[in-house]
């Protein structure tokens, strides 16, 4: 059953990278006499209007990563940490709202925003990598929210409040305790905001201007139009460096896992 | 007095902390949606903004006067074409979600009963492709699934059909893209749920002579209805709004409602119109949402404890 599973979500993609080798223009039918070739990938690399919409939207990504890690940390440090305050149950709602909700309401919704806004104070002025960022920080963060709370509610609290205790600020023991605690969860919202902001077609399509395609929207206007041949190599090359990425990143976190483990450990015998 | 600052100082620094968060969804997502709720009421105009201000100074009578048109709601009523494509949404997101489940549980099951350390590498694997494109996936799908697609070919291969079968751009398509790309979605949640489950309760319903699937129907169907809900809600939500799979691999006689409000933004540029579809698209997922918003404020709870 779940070798089945696994088959359907592997299948598609693989026979995506397969076909990326084949010679025909036709794609799917595999013409055996001029294959394997790496024709697309070189096609790829001369067309400068898909290069440039990637560089587009890996500066958007870095820049909605590092946004929404930090907004939604304090969101979730403010959520979990914080004592029950005035429209806590307002902010953790609309904290957890983005994750179910269709992106073509927040796409019109931000994109509506951002019209009124400039009618009403000149800003932002136009639609286009400003906009794109400050929409996709907004939904990402909720995804770095929900990693960080589950994060925070993995261990409790008295390590903070000893160093309170002890006359620590609470910014120092924010810095010193609750941040290398919590930093693998930093680590994994970061590339889960990174990934859903480069993944990102549908909001973008509504709050990008002229001459801000991201990627996937340059994508989508492709595919829409049928497969061709380069989009395989595309897939490829994103799905390799996507694999080498989440790979290196587990095992990184693994250790790191260990690490803090073996370290508690010590701390306890110490202490006994 | 060097205590009162202090106390003073706290009070304002935790403001500001909790401002940060709260500043940045009010205006980015709260009040957005106040603004689509005006433009739903306002008239289009040709010109720029693409919408006429819903109140406006009248200079005789030196007052304000606020214009309110509902006609774009009557539109969606009237309009047989709005009503069926909701109504089709919501058929083509129910059967997806319910397809992702029978998908996802079996998986979700065998995951959760197997030995601890194949278990990570199984989620990982699980949640691998959805590190990938999403619309890369979905194309995936176009190459499957077309005339002389890998499936067609295959199957004329093997000699099983002598004629490509109508695959693409139909119904079964959407479903395949929408299972296939909301899968993890489904798993996680149902995954956390079972892998939690007592396993001496099913012992104990063996011992007693229960049959394998009474005691699954008894006991570890109901125990994990906490993640079914879950699961089902984080798939069926953003499905009924879905707009790249159904362009890419959907029907184009019967369209869902996510690419009729885009092509009423962006095609047609009537605003209004689309901002008032919008609004109804909201107002038939608020129930589902707050479910959601309910199952997952439990699981942190839980956690917590």
């Amino acid at each position: 059953m779940l070798g089945l599973g696994l088959a359907f979500l592997y299948v598609p993609i693989l026979s995506m990278i397969f076909f990326s080798f084949n010679n025909s223009r036709l794609v799917t039918v595999w013409d055996a006499d001029n294959s394997p070739t790496l024709r697309w990938y070189v096609r790829l690399l001369e067309n400068d209007q898909l290069l440039g919409a990637a560089w587009i939207s890996l500066k958007v990504a870095a820049m909605t990563a590092t946004g929404a890690v930090i907004i939604g940390t304090i969101a979730g440090l403010v959520l979990t940490r914080f004592r029950p305050f005035r429209g806590r149950a307002f902010l953790s709602a609309m904290t957890t709202a983005p994750l179910v909700m269709p992106e073509v309401i927040t796409g019109i919704a931000m994109l509506l925003l951002f019209v009124s806004l400039e009618q009403l104070i000149g800003w932002p002025e136009g639609r286009g990598m400003l906009t794109i960022t400050i929409a996709h920080i907004t939904f990402a963060m909720a995804y770095v929210t929900v990693v960080v709370q589950s994060r925070l509610a993995g261990f409790d609290d008295a390590l903070e409040e000893a160093a309170l205790d002890l006359g620590a600020r609470p910014a120092t023991v924010f810095f010193r305790i609750t941040l290398p605690l919590i930093l693998p969860a930093l680590v994994s919202g970061w590339l889960l905001a990174f990934t859903l902001s480069w993944d990102d077609v549908v909001i973008s399509q509504f709050v990008a201007g002229p001459g801000s395609s991201t990627l996937p929207m340059e994508i989508f206007s492709r595919v829409r139009r049928g497969v061709s041949p380069d989009i395989n190599a595309l897939a490829t090359i994103m799905v390799l460096i996507v694999a080498t990425g989440v790979v290196l990143s587990t095992l990184y976190m693994k250790r790191e896992e260990k690490r803090r483990e073996c370290e508690e450990q010590m701390a306890r015998r110490d202490g006994n | 007095m060097n205590k009162a600052l202090e106390t003073l100082q706290a009070w304002f620094g935790k403001r500001l902390v909790i401002g940060v968060p709260y500043f940045w969804l009010l205006l980015f997502f709260a009040i957005p949606f106040l603004i689509v709720l005006k433009i739903s009421f306002s008239w289009m105009q040709p010109i720029q903004p693409g919408y006429a201000p819903l109140f406006s100074w009248v200079e005789e009578t030196q007052r304000f006067v606020a214009t309110l048109n509902v006609s774009n709601y009557e539109v969606l009523l009237d309009d047989p074409l709005y009503l069926g494509t909701f109504l089709y949404s919501v058929k083509v997101a129910a059967i997806s979600t319910v397809l992702c489940l029978l998908v996802g549980y079996p998986m979700a099951y065998a995951i959760a009963r197997c030995p601890p350390t194949t278990r990570n590498l199984f989620l990982m694997l699980i949640i691998l492709p959805f590190w990938t494109s999403f619309l890369l996936r979905v194309y995936a799908w176009i190459g499957l699934l077309k005339t002389n697609g890998v499936i067609n070919n295959s199957l004329l291969a093997l000699g099983i059909i002598d004629q490509p079968l109508p695959l693409l751009y139909t119904d079964f398509a959407v479903y395949i893209g929408i299972v296939y790309s909301y899968l993890p979605f489904m798993i996680l949640p149902l995954y956390s749920n079972l892998e939690k489950h007592d396993l001496t309760l099913l012992e104990a319903a063996a011992d007693l002579g229960a049959s394998p699937i009474k005691t699954f129907f008894r006991i570890t169907l109901p125990l994990s209805m906490p993640g079914i809900v879950a699961g089902c809600l984080l798939v069926f939500i953003p499905a009924v709004g879905e707009y790249v799979i159904p362009s890419l691999l959907g029907r184009t006689d019967q369209l869902m409602i996510g690419t009729v409000l885009s092509a009423q933004f962006f095609s047609a540029r009537n605003w209004p119109v689309a901002s008032a579809v919008a609004i109804a698209l909201l107002i038939m997922l608020l129930i589902p949402i707050m479910l959601f918003q309910r199952y997952q404020r439990r699981e942190l709870e839980a956690a917590r404890r």
